[in-house]
């Protein structure tokens, strides 16, 4: 049995969930996912205004602060911390952790590339539109590839204390280990598919000790130390969840069912470079205190493809808010959006999209919110999209002014006019595996 | 009688671009038939109204006693395009768990 903890769910979760991990019980391997689609765009434009970055940079230092405990208890490291630049990342690793021995898995990056693949008739297709990639081809800012778990097992065999990919993706960074100590082959469907459903359980980190659950979270203990979760892997594809003794939150079978549902498509097809997973075949069963037990997984052969993530600038965006105050907050701010809208009218611009929200009244949930009588206070929030950045930068300007004509009791305008921001969009699409070849380096 | 879905269910919701996946869970397995009787894709569709521009999809897993919906342009353009304050439909389940259903006594189990 192998003991495989997620302490990061995404760049920007609990600084100190690692070094608990590390620190607060057994563990074997740390396993840590940093990316999302928005995060490749941030660390390709950094690694384009300095060589030196492009990566997770939260990463090296986490290493630096619990190299001795990784030595002291023979605690291994997988992450995708390396963002675009995985070499630089692990070059970073290596000055604060001189003693640790670090692999990289490249590969991923396909932002170079992409002309080649155009010129020799590799559509890259939106895989939800069907357009040819083309046709966003220079506002393009990241392209990768998604790996599976086989090159970061590859990058263990190496023996490196801690192995840095890009874009694997989160399910390998927890399936990369049992393959590397289990021997597990690619056409074992069944194993791959049940280390790839272990993944899916932890690669959110607390979402399935107790963070974020809706079932009874009232009486959920001890969230100011929460515990991040553990799978204790068989070689047979069973698993255990749990996390350590004397930790906060839960694991129980409605912590791990959320999480197991959490941005879920069609539970019988879930696609990795590694296999298929069927959610449909997971047994669950309570195995003591903060334990769930998971059997009967299966899955199928991968598909021959890869997916691919490009991301493009699309166009800007900016959202204003105004408070009012009762009585009639709801009138007021309906009223000053009636009075935003007919200005920006009036001032001749034109959104691609205009959206307005009632933050006390039904932001979240528009016709199924419930009923409110008399709200003491409501926030009016507009937001416009455009291609045009002028107009949105214009819309900028019509907010504060409601405060002093427009509806009264207006309030909360004091961060001033709300930034203009870039939205970068994200174009799916898929590619021949032939065309990805990943290799592992050891970096010195 | 009526009473809320949260009465018999819990759940959790995330995205898939502009789309918005809904888990619901039984909190009994044997009330996982309730589920199936009441919570349709027409009725989710109904209950989040304007929210949800596209159809509504839903998927059994009879294993976990949960449905899992997914709503099709139900998050303003979804990720970084969407103005919406919910962009990526964290609280959806909160919301679908809010509607009514039709149960009797008798079939409740808790």
């Amino acid at each position: 049995m192998i003991r495989i903890a997620n302490g990061q769910g995404f760049w920007g979760d609990w600084l100190e969930a690692p070094v608990r991990l590390v620190e607060q019980g057994p563990i074997d391997y740390l396993i840590l996912d940093y990316l999302a689609e928005v995060t490749m765009s941030i660390v390709q434009k950094q690694k384009q205004a300095d060589p030196l970055l492009g990566y997770a940079r939260d990463f090296p230092p986490l290493i630096g602060r619990i190299a001795a405990k990784m030595k002291e208890r023979r605690v291994r490291v997988v992450a995708n911390a390396g963002g675009v630049n995985p070499v630089a990342c692990a070059r970073e690793v290596k000055r604060l952790a001189p003693e640790l021995k670090v692999a990289v898995v490249l590969g991923d990056d396909l932002y170079g590339r992409v002309d080649d693949f155009l010129a020799r008739g590799l559509e890259l297709k939106n895989l939800d539109t069907g357009e040819p990639l083309s046709l966003i081809r220079s506002q393009i800012s990241s392209a990768n590839a998604y790996i599976g778990a086989f090159p970061l097992a590859e990058a263990l065999a190496t023996g490196a204390d801690v192995v840095i990919a890009g874009r694997s993706t989160d399910t390998a960074l927890a399936l990369g280990p049992m393959v590397h100590e289990f021997g597990w082959k690619p056409d074992q469907f069944d194993l791959l598919a049940a280390g790839t459903i272990a993944g899916h359980i932890v690669e959110c980190g607390a979402q399935c000790t107790g963070g974020n659950c809706i079932a009874d979270w009232q009486t959920i203990p001890g969230f100011a130390n929460i515990g991040y979760p553990i799978i204790e892997a068989e070689p047979d594809g069973t698993f255990v969840i749990t996390k350590h003794h004397g930790t906060g939150g839960r694991v129980s079978l409605e912590t791990v069912k959320e999480q197991l549902l959490y941005e879920l498509g069609d539970p019988r097809n879930y696609i990795t470079p590694d296999c298929v997973a069927d959610f449909t075949t997971v047994r669950l069963k309570t195995d003591g205190a903060d334990r769930v037990r998971v059997s009967g997984i299966k899955g199928r052969p991968a598909t021959p493809f890869l997916k691919v993530s490009i991301s493009y600038l699309y166009g800007y965006k900016a959202t204003g808010t105004i408070v009012y105050s009762w009585p009639d907050a709801l009138e007021k701010a309906k009223k000053a959006d009636e009075i935003v809208r007919a200005r920006l009218l009036g001032l001749g611009l034109r959104f691609e999209e205009i959206y307005s929200e009632y933050f006390g009244a039904n932001a979240c949930h528009g016709p199924a919110a419930p009923g409110i009588g008399q709200p003491a206070e409501v926030m009016l929030r507009v937001g416009v999209r455009d291609k045009n950045k002028k107009a949105v930068d214009r819309f900028t300007r019509e907010m504060i002014p409601l405060v002093l004509n427009g509806p009264p009791t207006a309030t909360g305008y004091g961060d001033g006019r709300p930034p203009v921001r870039e939205v970068v969009a994200y174009w799916p699409a898929l590619i021949p595996r032939g065309e990805i070849e990943t290799r592992v380096e050891v970096v010195q | 009688m009526r009473v809320p879905l949260s009465r018999i269910a819990h759940g959790r919701s995330g995205d898939k671009g502009d789309t918005s996946n809904i888990g619901i869970i039984a909190y009994n397995e044997k009330n996982y038939p309730i589920l199936l009787r009441e919570v349709t894709p027409e009725r989710v569709k109904a209950h989040f109204g304007a929210l949800i521009e596209g159809r509504v999809e839903r998927f059994e897993l009879p294993n976990l006693g949960a449905l899992n919906f997914l709503c099709h342009g139900a998050l303003g353009g979804g990720g970084t395009l969407s103005l919406r304050i919910d962009a990526q439909g964290k609280t959806m389940a909160a919301g679908l768990l809010g509607m009514e259903i039709e149960v009797n006594d008798s079939e409740l189990s808790r």
